[in-house]
């Protein structure tokens, strides 16, 4: 029985295909179970492993080394406040003490309803508008403690429904625009690379 | 690396510290500079494993188009006209560095870590380091130890993140269940939660972890290395024959660390052959509510049974009691009414001793070291020898065999590395998939009892299946189109000889008739003249036992009765009359009371480990006379009338065969517990008590012997065992051209910390030092005559292989019938932890054996309405037998696959197995 949904699963064999060793498409699927999940479950891994044929050890170890996978549960909104030199000059630290402050908990913590976790982040290539938020990696611009309490209260409320999807979803995991070839000639191309390195080889042999 | 067969290759010439040294091109930095006699400091690099650059301790400075800068030597190449310089300031600060910051982290306390005086750490820390500490901060601590496997456990606060571990799993097992988890200084190696590593080769990750962060359940805190005594041997577990340095204290094993023979296990081992070193020393678990069946221990005095009671007794007694038993049998029935079946446990030299007895003091030709699981002797002996090397390189390679993970562990890792790094192509032509698989270029799957038929299929002709299941695997046709012009691959058109093949042939299914095999077998010599073959037998010393004559029909050193008669007469005295009976012929013959009355069992469980157990009791239960000669209590022991203890592994000196027909030296590090003795010296006692003088009172007399009488041994003399050049043993029959003639070149010490052995693994080699000693120099045979083994004109003596023909091996072609639609072909497969003495007396490795299973396809489970797990009734024409059936993807249907040297459940698989069908048709019913 597969844990993952089977609109994840196709899209997880399309991310496949897409390479010519099936295990260079892990960090894709982690972000795919995590839009289906919000958070790497075990089940999930396994299942991550089977489709790539590698070890549900390999899984975790690619997905503890990253922050933006989680190993942990997260909540249905992933807070991330930027720290680095912009932020921080534009009062980042200041906005994640009162985010603390405000939700009850610390960074790498989740709200006791599931609703929040907050996390101190590094940069998030949104230095024009410092301190960078996001929410479940969409940009929510510059936020103040003030505009922040706000923000919070419409993620409670899911007033942000339109715009923040549920667990933290890379777009560019979705993102069809990406291979435009034709998969056939993709395929030959592929195929006309393996002789061209055969016939080296081949020759590499005869001279050797 | 060290040598490897090839055409010469390509060398560069680089500046070494001023000296210009000559390389092999890509070789890399820290390798050439080994060669050359300059030791770099390393910690992640390992000589068979590739280079990953991650711990920075080997920084040399390399001339680049940017003046010298440090580089990692192990991760870069030499290059024509490069400078590289090992011992600047610049070089040495960097070191000192690299110590500095693993030392910020790594705890000392080495006073309580079973490597400390072995340490890598600790060793290039004193060499290379800075001296003092500037660190005096709170170190970390975690919790200790984290059990990654029931053997392995991981501190990880001494984890230096070299990734030796994480890429033997990988790259080497092929098994990546551990892994690096985490960033930074939070890096961790780390199993999938409930996902343990239980790899059959978790302890060389052990062997090779360069500090203590891994540790061994059986050795942790048992001994302090300097207190260790050592000595170098080889390991008879299997008959892969890996060298092992063995490490005692107190006459007590403390542990076996693999040693790196070049041509066999390249210094890994398994986990089974590492560890069963605990029933050699006879640590018992104590009976249990769990386990209520605890093993007694070693047996250590003879006994013999009174009053139906074994008890004990003296050597003299126990061996006057012995020799009348056999004489009674003797004169009752003749000589061919005194059988033997084992010998695969013994020394070559035991093995000849025994042969010597039967065949030429009893005269009896009714001995067998195989149990029904193994391969006509004909075969074995016969069919042209292929090595582990020239399987590895081969053009292709044909696996007609069982799972070699788990018969032959080390072999498997060799092959797999052979075919990931295709150095060959595997083929593979079997009932179920196996660990290779996955490696396989084509994978033909065939009904158990037809593996014959899809050989001649393969070889161009017929078809696959001689009566395919309706529902079964069918073997298809583009397959083996496929293996058919991979056989032929690479010759020119029309020449399929098969030259450069290597078919490692073996019993893929104990449920499945020898002959099966044989068939395959003989067809693919006749049709493939060019092929080698290499026997996967997996006993122990079986190889050397049937080398040295304990097989009907033939004579020590691969010599058929009659080819041998006039040589052996003439040194034995007399050779049996005709061909005796094999192990199936010996109990059958025990059991209807035709013929055979007195059976020895040598360091063989004929009643636990005969597949056809039934018949196996049959025949104990109606001997006349049973003896016993043992290291443990076995089931065969209740039925023996005499026991007799013998010196096991690591007891006994000589040397044994592997399953290449490579003879390697064994030597003794313990002495023998209680009263128990080598098994040559019992032969040569009880031919004394029976009136015979076998003129043997050493094993160095022994081999002699057999070096001077066993054409096949010719040359291979104790000189040219024990010459440094030979450490890795000879194969036999001796070509001298084959024969290294200069020391193997040390290897990187830290490849193997923990093994001392000055000359071969120890200090780094200086310059200067790198030439064998001129004392070595080429080994050369006696006499200098052409290889050993041929006939020797004027002397009589026959040539090796005289007299033995695989094509007309005595094995009648059983009939295999039709499949019936509703019936299911069992597979009887064995598996690595069994319930054999080694495992079951260890008390690491009891745990591990997996329970029975009858494993089928999901589609013939749900057939029953069986959920996978439930219990299912197996129920053959010969008995029947209960077990949890697993749905299992791999098994094809029509199939089903039960491992058959585990302890089943209720009954016993071997119960089903009729040893003289060609194949065993089960029902498979649902228990409710």
């Amino acid at each position: 029985m597969s844990h993952l949904r089977p609109d994840i699963l196709e899209r997880a064999r399309e991310l496949i295909a897409l390479y010519p060793r099936p295990r260079s498409a892990l960090i894709p699927l982690c972000h795919l179970a995590q839009e289906q999940d919000g958070w790497l479950r075990p089940e999930a891994m396994e299942e991550i492993a089977a489709l790539l044929g590698i070890t549900p050890a390999e899984v975790r170890g690619t997905a503890s080394f990253y922050d933006m996978l989680h190993t942990e549960p997260v909540g249905t909104y992933l807070v991330s406040i930027c720290t680095n030199i912009a932020c921080l000059l534009g009062g980042g630290a200041e906005l994640l003490e009162h985010a603390e402050a405000h939700l009850g908990i610390r960074v790498g913590g989740t709200t006791a309803d599931g609703m929040i976790t907050l996390e101190e982040a590094e940069c998030l290539a949104d230095c024009d508008r410092a301190p960078c938020v996001t929410v479940n990696h969409r940009y929510v611009g510059a936020q103040t403690p003030g505009s922040f309490d706000g923000l919070v209260a419409d993620l409670r409320a899911g007033r942000r429904g339109d715009e923040i999807p549920p667990h933290g979803t890379l777009v560019r995991v979705r993102r069809s625009t990406g291979l435009q070839a034709d998969p056939a000639s993709v395929a030959d191309e592929r195929a006309a690379m393996a002789e061209a390195q055969a016939a080296r080889a081949a020759a590499k042999e005869e001279g050797s | 690396m060290p040598d490897v067969p090839g055409p010469p290759e390509e060398t560069v010439t680089f500046v070494l510290d001023g000296r210009e040294v000559t390389a092999r091109k890509g070789e890399m930095i820290i390798s050439a500079a080994e060669r050359a006699g300059t030791y770099i400091p390393r910690f992640c690099h390992h000589p068979r494993m590739k280079p990953v650059g991650m711990c920075r301790m080997c920084l040399v400075e390399v001339s680049g188009p940017r003046g010298a800068t440090l580089q990692p030597s192990c991760y870069m190449s030499v290059a024509d006209g490069m400078e590289v310089v090992t011992a600047s300031d610049k070089v040495k600060k960097a070191q000192d560095g690299v110590l500095e910051l693993l030392l910020v982290n790594h705890p000392l306390d080495c006073p309580v870590c079973d490597k400390g005086g072995e340490c890598p750490l600790q060793d290039q820390t004193l060499a290379y380091g800075p001296g003092e500490s500037r660190f005096v901060e709170e170190k970390r601590h975690f919790e200790k130890p984290i059990a990654l496997s029931e053997l392995v456990l991981l501190d990880r606060e001494r984890c230096i993140q070299c990734a030796r571990c994480t890429r033997f799993a990988a790259e080497v097992a092929g098994e990546a269940l551990i892994d690096f988890a985490g960033r930074g200084e939070r890096v961790e190696v780390a199993t999938f939660p409930d996902r343990p590593f239980s790899s059959y080769f978790s302890g060389n990750t052990v062997q090779i972890c360069p500090v203590g962060a891994l540790t061994a359940t059986p050795y942790r805190f048992t001994a302090r290395p300097w207190d260790l005594d050592q000595v170098e041997s080889t390991c008879t577990t299997c008959a892969v024959g890996c060298r092992v340095a063995v490490q005692s204290s107190a006459n007590r094993i403390t542990r076996l660390l693999g040693v790196d023979a070049d041509p066999v296990n390249q210094s890994w081992l398994c986990d089974k052959g590492r560890y069963a070193y605990e029933a050699v020393n006879g640590d018992e678990v104590a009976a249990t509510p769990d386990a209520p069946d605890a093993p007694d221990g070693r047996v250590t005095q003879p006994l013999v049974r009174r009053g139906g009671e074994l008890v004990p007794a003296g050597w003299g007694e126990a061996l006057r009691a012995a020799a009348d038993g056999l004489r009674a049998a003797r004169s009752a029935g003749g000589p061919g009414a005194v059988a033997l079946l084992g010998g695969a446990q013994s020394t070559n030299e035991g093995a000849y001793v025994w042969a010597k007895l039967m065949k030429g003091v009893l005269g009896t030709d009714s001995v067998d070291a195989q149990l029904g699981d193994g391969l006509p002797a004909d075969l074995v002996l016969g069919l042209p020898q292929a090595t582990i090397d020239e399987a590895c390189h081969a053009r292709a390679v044909l696996l007609l065999t069982g799972d070699l993970r788990e018969e032959l562990p080390v072999l498997f890792l060799r092959l797999r590395r052979a075919a990931v790094d295709r150095t060959t192509t595997l083929l593979e032509v079997g009932p179920v998939p196996t660990a290779l698989t996955p490696h396989a270029a084509v994978s033909l799957t065939v009904r158990p009892g037809d593996t014959a038929a899809a050989v001649r299929a393969l070889l161009g002709g017929g078809s696959a299946e001689a009566h395919p299941h309706p529902a079964g695997p069918t073997v298809d046709d583009a397959d083996l189109a496929r293996a058919r012009r991979l056989l032929a691959d690479g010759l020119p058109d029309g020449a399929v000889d098969g030259t450069g093949v290597v078919v490692v042939l073996g019993r893929p299914s104990v449920a499945e008739h020898e002959s099966v095999v044989a068939d395959a077998a003989r067809a693919l010599a006749q049709a493939l003249p060019g092929a080698r073959f290499l026997l996967a037998l997996r006993r122990g010393n079986v190889r050397g036992a049937l080398e040295l004559g304990l097989a009907p029909g033939v004579l020590p050193g691969r010599v058929g009765l009659e080819a041998g008669r006039a040589w052996f007469s003439a040194a034995w005295g007399a050779v049996p009359d005709a061909a005796g009976r094999d192990a199936a012929g010996i109990l059958s013959a025990l059991a209807g009371g035709e013929g055979v009355r007195a059976l020895v069992a040598l360091g063989a469980d004929v009643a636990g480990d005969y597949p056809d157990r039934g018949l196996a009791a049959r025949a104990l239960e109606a001997a006349d006379f049973v003896v016993d000669i043992t290291g443990h209590r076995t089931s065969t022991t209740d039925h023996a009338d005499v026991v007799l203890p013998v010196a096991v592994a690591h007891e006994r000196a000589g040397t044994t065969t592997n399953v290449e027909g490579r003879v390697s030296r064994l030597s003794q590090k313990l002495v023998p517990p209680g009263e128990a003795w080598p098994d040559w010296m019992i032969a040569a006692e009880l031919a004394a008590e029976l009136g015979g003088d076998l003129g043997l009172t050493s094993d160095t007399e022994i081999w002699s012997e057999v070096e001077r009488l066993a054409p096949a041994f010719a040359g291979c003399t104790a000189r040219l065992l024990d010459a440094a050049a030979t450490r890795d043993g000879v194969v036999v029959p001796v070509d001298l051209a084959a024969v290294p003639s200069h020391p193997v070149h040390p290897i990187d010490p830290m490849g193997t910390p923990g093994i001392e052995s000055a000359e071969r693994q120890g200090a780094p080699p200086r310059v200067g030092q790198s030439a064998p000693p001129p004392s070595e120099g080429p080994v050369a045979l006696g006499d200098g005559t052409a290889s050993g083994g041929d006939a020797v004109p004027g002397t009589g003596r026959p040539a090796a292989g005289a007299g033995i023909d695989p094509a007309a091996t005595g094995v009648a072609a059983v009939h295999v019938g039709p499949a019936d639609s509703y019936s299911l072909r069992l597979v009887a497969r064995r598996r690595l932890y069994d319930a054999g003495a080694a495992v079951t007396h260890s008390p690491s490795l009891r745990p591990l054996v997996p329970a029975a299973e009858a494993h089928c396809n999901p589609h013939d489970l749900d057939a029953l309405a069986t959920a996978s797990g439930e219990p299912v009734r197996l129920r053959s024409a010969r008995g029947t037998v209960e077990l949890a059936g697993r749905a299992d993807d791999g098994v094809p249907r029509g199939v089903v696959v039960v491992d058959a040297n585990v302890p089943a459940g209720a009954g016993t698989l071997h119960d089903l197995i009729d040893a003289a069908g060609a194949v065993t048709e089960v029902r498979m019913e649902s228990v409710r």
